[in-house]
Order: structure tokens, then sequence, then C-alpha cells
């Protein structure tokens, strides 16, 4: 960070200059613009899902079953708690990290390396999936429904289904769209204005994925 | 149409540094729940960890550092009408949960089950 950066985010009088009357207010690309706006909103689904969390919690007199148990497993002959939740949390780090990489190179106008970056990313975000269908098959084998489950306060299973299952989605089409843009990128689509925007943008979603989970991972799993 | 500073090729090591430290942070949120701590350390320590890995990944991954301030304040500032719900529903929740235990009947402190007794030894 340089010195201008700081003062940008002290908040100098530039914040009042880009919302005055009459002009363009958010100097980035629409579609950048756009993504943030989504994801702004977003988050406020996604708040709601864990504040609904947070309040069938603190009302329930039932007991809430222990999570690290109920996501525990057995790994070489040891008995580990939360250890699936925590790997697919390494997972989804490492593939937050390997977008920003993607995300750095498209500065670079480095197709092969931005094509590759970006395909390894949905690797991760596949495997994640993957490891995501494992737990849920996992939990309803061991009779965990929406609406019961044998370890405790029912809500425990309608809580779980919805919450991983919403966020399960957006990894699911996050895969989907690193893809496309990624095939874009190798097929040259971008080549004729040289502008490699969509790569930041598609890593923005692809990084709110991320941070959705930092969320699930420390109200749901750790609490 | 990018700002400045967008402009400027971040180094690469800014990258690998906060990755390594997003996978430090987990490793020590997962740390919280092997060791078993409990009570007001483990809330603490969740929500710090929880905190600062969410802090780096808008900061650095999402970029939100290199924009001006009218783009942070625009992701930023909404959210925080959230923490009002989350009051509201705090304070809500004690007020159900008392209901119920005072109007129905229901257990204060219901005793929690353990996986191992539903499940056998195994797990």
């Amino acid at each position: 960070m340089s010195a201008t950066d700081i003062a940008n985010l002290a908040g100098k009088s530039e914040f009042s200059e880009d919302w005055s009357a009459d002009k363009q207010t958010y100097h980035v690309p629409w579609g950048k613009a756009m993504m943030w706006l989504f994801l702004v909103s977003d988050t406020f689904i996604f708040t709601c899902f864990l504040v609904g969390y947070l309040n069938v919690r603190r009302t329930t007199t039932d007991p809430w079953p222990y999570p690290s148990e109920v996501f525990a497993l057995e790994l070489f002959g040891h008995n580990l708690p939360l250890i699936l939740i925590a790997i697919m949390t390494f997972v989804l780090i490492t593939s937050s990290g390997t977008m920003a990489l993607a995300v750095r190179y498209a500065h670079f106008r480095d197709k092969q390396k931005i094509f590759w970056f970006m395909a390894v990313t949905a690797l991760f975000g596949a495997t994640f999936v993957g490891m995501q269908v494992f737990e849920w098959s996992k939990l309803i084998s061991e009779g965990v429904r929406p609406w019961s489950n044998p370890f405790g306060a029912p809500q425990f299973g309608s809580i779980f289904f919805m919450v991983t299952g919403f966020h399960g989605l957006h990894v699911s089409i996050g895969v989907l769209y690193l893809l496309i843009v990624a095939n874009k990128i190798r097929k040259g689509d971008y080549d004729k204005k040289g502008n490699y925007e969509i790569v930041e943008i598609t890593g923005l979603y692809w990084h709110f994925v991320d941070l959705v989970w930092v969320f699930i991972f420390a109200f749901f799993y750790l609490w | 149409m990018s700002s400045e500073a967008d402009q400027n090729h971040h180094p690469i090591g800014i990258y690998l540094k906060v990755w390594t430290l997003l996978f430090v942070l987990s490793i020590a949120s997962y740390m919280v729940d092997y060791f078993d701590f409990q009570g007001m350390l483990r809330w603490t320590l969740i929500i710090a960890f929880m905190l600062l890995k969410a802090g780096f990944i808008m900061a650095v991954f999402m970029h939100l550092v290199w924009e001006r301030m009218a783009l942070i304040g625009t992701v930023l500032a909404p959210p925080l009408a959230l923490l009002f719900l989350i009051g509201f529903m705090i304070s809500e929740g004690y007020y159900v949960f008392d209901a119920r235990v005072d109007y129905f009947g229901q257990p204060e402190a219901a005793t929690r089950i353990h996986v191992s007794d539903v499940l056998g030894t195994k797990h």
C-alpha cells in the first residue's frame, strides 16, 4: 500500500467528489460495479439465513447437536472432530488463492496463465462440492433430515441443508462461471479489445463464495 | 476506467502471504474446536479469526484497499443495517426461549446428545 492508498482509506474528500451530482460515481468498469452491488444483495440473503439460524438456535429448548462430533470422521484410525469441514475450508481458501493469481495475470494479459489458474480454481471448487455431496450423504444415511435428526434439535437439519445447500449452489454456479470464462479466454474472445476485466469480475464472485464460507464455518460448524 | 492503483501490478508476494495467513487462521480456528476451548474464550477466538479472515479476503483478494472510498462505502455501509436485525433477533430470541420455559414447561437446560450414544462408539 502506498501513501495514497492510506489516504484513500482515511476517506479524504474524493468520497464527496465522487458522489457529487451529474457525474459518474464509481470509477470502475460498469460490470465490476454491478457485480459488487449483486454481492451486497447476496450478503443480505446469506445474513438472513444466518440470522434465522441464530434465532432458532436461541429459541429451541431441544438440545443442539455437537457439530464437531456430527462432522467427525475416522481417518487413519483416529477419530478427528470436524476434519471434513476443515479440509473443505482449506480447499476453498486455496481456490481463492489461485483465483487471485488468475486476476493478477489478467493485468499482464497472460492468456495461458489466466486460463490455467481459472481452471485450477474451478477444479478446487468442484472438489469442494464433491466433499459436500459426501457430507450430505453421510448425514442423510445417519438419519439427519430437514425435519428431524437423531442428535437433538430438529432445527439442526433444516438449517444445515438450507445454508450449506444454498452455499453449495453458489459454488456450483461459480464453477460453471469460471469454466465458461476460462474457455472464452482460451479461445481468444477477449483478444480484440484486449479487455480482461471479466476475470476480475468472476474473481469477485468467487472470493465472495469463500467469504460466505468463513461465516458459515464460524457460526454453524464451530459455534 | 480502472482506478490508478489498478494499473500497478501488485507483486505476487502479497497474494501468497495472504493465502498463508488465511491458512494459518483456519488452522487456528480448527484448533479452537480440536482442543475444545469453551465459554468466552471460544467465542472470542472464533469471532476474531472469522473477522480477520473476512477482512483479508475483502481487502486483498477482492482488492477493496485499492478501490476508491465511493465503492468501499457502497459495499460496507449497507450491511451495517444488518447489525440491527441481529440485535433485535437476539433480544427476541431470549424472550421466546423464556416464554417456552415459563409458559410451556419446556426444559431450560436440555441434556445434549453425544453422537457416540446414537451411532455407537466407533463415531
